[in-house]
């Protein structure tokens, strides 16, 4: 594995990007992108997450016993979700109450078990934080992409300020309900993913299963 | 001791232990520490929070109104303590820090609610609540009223705004909930909220009418004036908003205080 700084960093931003190449953490992409506020706050307590669970999973790899890891891992990774939450409830109080659940979820996410689990464990402290630091950021580029989507086509505008005066308020531009529904964020994902690999082909994967056309009487 | 713990092979049981064990304490004391260290902001932020659902509901802030003048059109609301058995104002308590919450458990400030009476689902309640006026000169243009009640997993908390006549919701606000985003979440939806205004709470006999029903109000049915449309796949939080507007203006609820103020006025 490549491990030069700069690599592990930037890595996760396109060649190895956390929810456009390992499909991870898409169900939280769904829920918090409907306007770009919530997808930049998301973005913002996932790095912050990602990046100290691994410094943390890091500085006690060597004395983490094998039986126990993940639920060591585990257990650092929801303090910190709680931290962040609390943080969050103090400071950022509306946005706190419309991303609770989800803040709390990012427990589950598979990108922060996932780093820990894969490079935190078996890497030096300095170059696990930035591989989680990269990997939010990489997670948070999806997530701000399909963000200011959803925003301005769903509700023309970007961080609330007016882009596209909507019809309703007297303007021109008829909003995209869908846009504001999740499955629109697995429609915007889903092209991401399309245009990612069509850039970089070496990310288009061999297809699993291969469909033949069987003749009827071989079936019965 | 320390050391010779951490030089233990990893699969040594003393030390998965002693290392889920530190693990463990290290991670309470961070989580401790943040949580009381925090609390005062958010005690701050919450009550701001809750000034500002009540100005919503009162009609004097609108939705995209930022929290700087929270504190100036507070000053405009008369708070006002009501005795809920005898349905009267009171001074027993001090409106400013009252807390419903905290009071529904305390033997003397609280009481339960029998079985067959607790419709919202809620077991306790305070004796007191605190009751926002919005007054023009001797006139009361609206008050607000706090309620809640079980929905699908969790209690929600709402305040609704009343017209003069005591009977026309001028305005519905849910600050606090646990239901499922998407679904019963949108009792938040600004939208939804909408459809409340100018909904009726009793019909001619003074009976508690208005519900959430299931589907679209029909404009021409002569109960739309009492139905408000229900969300789909949240049917349970409806019944729930129901149960919670019965029980709040019913008989144990509010109904007496609204009696009296109908007949005596303030």
């Amino acid at each position: 594995m490549e491990t030069s700084p700069r690599r592990v960093m930037l890595d996760p931003l396109v060649d190895n990007n956390p929810v456009t190449l390992q499909v991870l953490g898409v169900c939280s992409a769904l829920a918090v992108t409907t306007n770009l506020l919530n997808a930049f706050i998301m973005s913002l307590a996932l790095t912050a997450v990602c990046a100290c669970s691994n410094g943390a999973v890091s500085m006690i790899r060597r004395h983490t016993p094998g039986s126990i890891r993940i639920i060591v891992q585990m257990t650092i990774i929801a303090s910190l979700v709680i931290v962040v939450d609390e943080l969050l409830k103090a400071y950022a109080y509306e946005t706190s109450r419309t991303l609770s659940v989800f803040v709390g979820l990012i427990i589950t996410n598979c990108i922060v078990l996932g780093r820990a689990e894969a490079f935190a464990s078996q890497n030096p402290v300095g170059l696990s934080v930035l591989d989680g630091i990269g990997n939010g950021l990489g997670y948070s580029l999806v997530l701000l992409l399909v963000g200011a989507v959803r925003e301005l086509f769903g509700s023309g505008s970007l961080l609330g300020v007016e882009i596209l005066p909507l019809t309703t308020n007297g303007g021109w531009y008829l909003s995209n309900g869908m846009l504001l529904l999740p499955p629109s964020a697995f429609f915007i994902i889903g092209l991401l993913i399309w245009a990612v690999r069509t850039w970089k082909t070496a990310q288009v994967e061999p297809a699993d299963h291969q469909i033949h056309a069987v003749h009827r009487q071989e079936v019965m | 001791m320390i050391r010779r713990l951490l030089a233990l092979p990893n699969d040594d049981s003393r030390k998965i232990v002693f290392v889920a064990v530190s693990l463990c304490l290290v991670c309470s004391l961070l989580v401790s520490a943040t949580a009381v260290l925090l609390q005062p902001l958010q005690e701050i932020e919450a009550g701001k929070n809750l000034r500002r659902n009540v100005l919503l509901a009162a009609g004097l802030m609108s939705e995209d109104d930022d929290d700087s003048r929270i504190d100036e059109l507070f000053g405009r609301l008369e708070p006002r303590v009501v005795d809920l058995r005898s349905g009267a104002f009171t001074d027993a308590v001090n409106p400013e820090n009252f807390n419903a919450r905290t009071a529904a458990r305390d033997p003397e400030l609280g009481e339960a609610i029998a079985d067959d009476a607790d419709i919202a689902n809620i077991r306790r309640r305070a004796r007191f609540a605190v009751v926002h006026l919005v007054r023009d000169g001797d006139r009361i243009e609206r008050i607000v009223l706090p309620a809640h009640g079980y929905g699908l997993w969790s209690t929600m908390y709402a305040f609704i705004a009343l017209d003069a006549d005591l009977n026309t919701v001028a305005a519905i606000n849910f600050y606090e909930h646990g239901e499922t985003p998407g679904l019963g979440g949108e009792i938040e939806n600004p939208r939804w909220r909408s459809l409340w205004q100018g909904k009726l709470i009793f019909d001619e006999a003074g009976d508690v009418r208005l519900e959430v029903i299931k589907g679209n109000v029909d404009p021409a049915n002569v109960a739309a004036a009492w139905q408000v449309d229900g969300i789909s796949g949240s049917t349970l939080t409806g019944n729930g908003v129901t149960n919670m507007v019965r029980y709040w203006f019913g008989p144990d609820g509010f109904g007496p205080f609204l009696d009296r103020l109908r007949s005596e006025g303030v």
